[in-house]
């Protein structure tokens, strides 16, 4: 067992570090679903540019230029999740299917527009913390950081929600929105900032996975299959629950690849199916998000 | 048909569906009719190319009316479906590469496969409602892509399957080549798929369909399995697909993992969209449109094919609420008072 897990220890933590980005991604897609009630298919796009930022501004592996690619990628996000919300606005009370439609359209140009920029070619990304340290035959530093930049993303996005006055704007406006804008706060307010919170986490998660997947025009919809799935298993507008799916996902993508790489296809939608017939609502999802 | 409307004790009955009536008037008929002889003649008046561009429309229209019948008449809104078109293109691939190159029998397989892929992901979709459906089909037809992508032993990878042998009517038969007849053969083959697929929503299955659309709850309080009733749709859905993906396979020999992901599911739910969801014949129209416009303007402007196709996207939602109407479960019907069916059923 001990020599099965040093084995694969490399294995783990790349799921872990996974787990971590597709948080990043998964919880934006699913806060902006509970509170504004939109299926954001462009959320892939957001990361990508996320990608993009860290391509132009850190490839040679900088620490500054990673840093400013992250606060540029998080303008860049916020202000294509408040372009997002005025696009999605006006189709409100239009049902689900509308909204997802918009948005998938909005996806593909936006990925035309990137490959006309950039090209068709994907791009490297050195990681900006270089060396290893010697965990399961030298693991690099920069995932490890990785991992724990994601974890205290996770506590700090939970707590916030959870402690926070505006964190309990948030879970009420998921609850009932009618009757939040019945007691007099404004809920343009609170569904905009969920939009440019949501994007911007999805564009910071864009910079800091560069070193990972690189960047390239159609990485949106692989990281967006995967934040479906996440936020499928994990439960529609709960923290906990995205963090929980990412986490799983992350270890299906990696430890499931590395170990039957050729049902790795199989293994994520297994995994979906196995986790929708025994909680159809996600792991920590209420039946009221599933309806 | 009628009779079979009027009894029928769920809510929205009231409403009988526009193209229904409508289709009663002789000046509909008579485009109908002359369109079909427009479309059996066109072989001997166009060049090969409309007849093949043509034929394509026909095996993309079927597709698209099967996933009309999933949307529009069920009120299952799928984005995965394209999975099942593929797989029947690909199952008509290796069939004809290593069984037969009978046409028919080809369908008859692919139609079987189809609809049981989508009988056996449905275990799991059905489970779901709403937007969880949506995310999961998603999800789903992405999958069925990195299969196509990955299984390299039996679908050639993402080359594809290319060279599948030509189409032979009657086995022992002589192969068909001229562009005009096979066009003949995917005309008449739609046809009567087409035919299959008005009869299955005419019938008391298909009624039933329409009340769960409309109201899942009241159903299953009326003593309907809501379950068999969604699992028989998606069947009914992946069945006729996986016949359209043959009947594609058929014209353009060829078969690669991007027949089978997201971006064929998302046009064919552009078309039913452009289309009105539920009305099958223009699901054909819609096909039309979508594919001239791709193909052609996609073209014009430097193979931007995709970039077309999301400008559609945007511009069909804000500009063509209308044919929205019915696409999601408790949507809006076509009724004289659009605000009040909205958003009931979530």
């Amino acid at each position: 067992m001990t020599g099965w897990l040093s084995d694969n220890l490399a294995s783990i933590l790349n799921g872990v570090a996974l787990g971590c980005l597709l948080f990043a991604l998964a919880v934006g897609l699913s806060l902006v679903f509970g509170v504004l009630d939109v299926l954001n298919l462009a959320h892939g796009s957001l990361f990508v540019a996320g990608a993009y930022a860290a391509w132009r501004l850190a490839d040679d592996g900088s620490l500054a230029g990673f840093g400013l690619a992250v606060v540029l990628a998080a303008g860049i996000g916020g202000a294509g999740g408040l372009v997002l919300t005025v696009a999605t606005r006006p189709l409100a009370g239009r049902g689900h299917l509308d909204q997802a439609l918009l948005t998938l359209g909005i996806a593909l140009v936006v990925t035309e527009v990137v490959q006309s920029w950039f090209g068709r070619d994907p791009h490297g990304v050195l990681p900006p913390l270089a060396g290893s340290v010697e965990i399961g035959g030298g693991y690099p530093i920069y995932r490890l950081a990785l991992i724990g930049a994601g974890l205290a993303l996770a506590l700090a996005v939970d707590q916030a929600v959870e402690r926070t006055r505006v964190g309990a704007l948030v879970r009420a406006t998921v609850c009932d929105p009618d009757m939040v804008a019945a007691m007099g706060v404004n809920t343009l307010l609170v569904r905009s900032g969920a939009f440019i919170v949501g994007g911007a986490l999805a564009a910071v998660a864009g910079v800091l996975g560069a070193p990972l997947l690189g960047a390239s025009p159609h990485l949106d919809a692989q990281v967006l299959l995967l934040a479906l799935v996440v936020v499928v298993i994990g439960g529609l507008g709960s923290v906990r629950g995205a963090l929980l799916g990412a986490l799983l996902i992350g270890q299906v993508q990696s430890l499931g690849i590395a170990l039957a790489p050729r049902q790795a296809p199989f293994l994520l939608f297994g995994a979906m199916a196995i986790v929708l017939v025994v909680r159809p609502a996600g792991l920590l999802g209420t039946r009221a998000a599933a309806a | 048909m009628s009779r079979l409307l009027a009894d029928r004790s769920v809510p929205g009955g009231a409403y009988l569906p526009r193209a229904l009536t409508a289709g009663r008037s002789v000046p509909v008929h008579l485009l109908a009719l002359a369109v079909v002889v427009w479309l059996v003649a066109l072989p001997f008046g166009a060049s090969a190319y409309t007849v093949g561009v043509v034929g394509r429309i026909l095996a993309f229209g079927l597709f698209v009316a099967s996933l009309d019948f999933l949307v529009g008449i069920a009120g299952l809104p799928s984005l995965g479906h394209g999975a099942f078109f593929g797989i029947g293109a690909y199952a008509a691939a290796l069939l004809a590469r290593d069984v037969t190159a009978v046409g028919p029998a080809q369908l008859a397989i692919a139609a079987a496969i189809g609809a049981a892929a989508a009988g056996v992901t449905g275990l799991v979709t059905i489970r779901s409602r709403g937007i969880y459906f949506v995310m999961l089909t998603l999800a789903i037809g992405e999958l069925a892509r990195q299969v196509a992508d990955s299984w390299t032993s039996l679908t050639g990878g993402a080359n594809g399957l290319a060279g599948v042998p030509a189409l032979k009517l009657i086995p022992g038969g002589g192969s068909v080549v001229i562009a005009g007849h096979i066009y003949w053969y995917v005309l008449a083959m739609t046809a009567l798929a087409f035919g299959l697929l008005a009869a299955v929503r005419a019938s008391a299955f298909g009624q039933a369909l329409k009340g769960l659309r409309d109201n899942e709850d009241r159903m299953r309080a009326l003593g309907y399995s809501v379950t068999g009733l969604k699992l028989a749709a998606l069947f009914v859905a992946g069945g006729f697909a996986g016949l359209a993906g043959s009947l594609w396979l058929t014209q353009l020999r060829f078969v690669s993992p991007a027949d089978v992901g997201f971006t064929t599911s998302a046009l064919a739910l552009l078309c039913v969209v452009i289309a009105g969801s539920g009305s099958l014949w223009g699901s054909f129209v819609a096909a039309a449109v979508v594919i001239v416009v791709r193909d052609e303007l996609g073209t014009v402007i430097g193979g931007r094919g995709p970039l077309v196709l999301g400008l559609m996207f945007i511009a069909v939602v804000y500009l063509l609420p209308r044919g929205l109407a019915g696409l999601v479960p408790g949507g809006l019907r076509p009724q004289p008072q659009p605000a009040l069916g909205t958003g009931v059923a979530e």
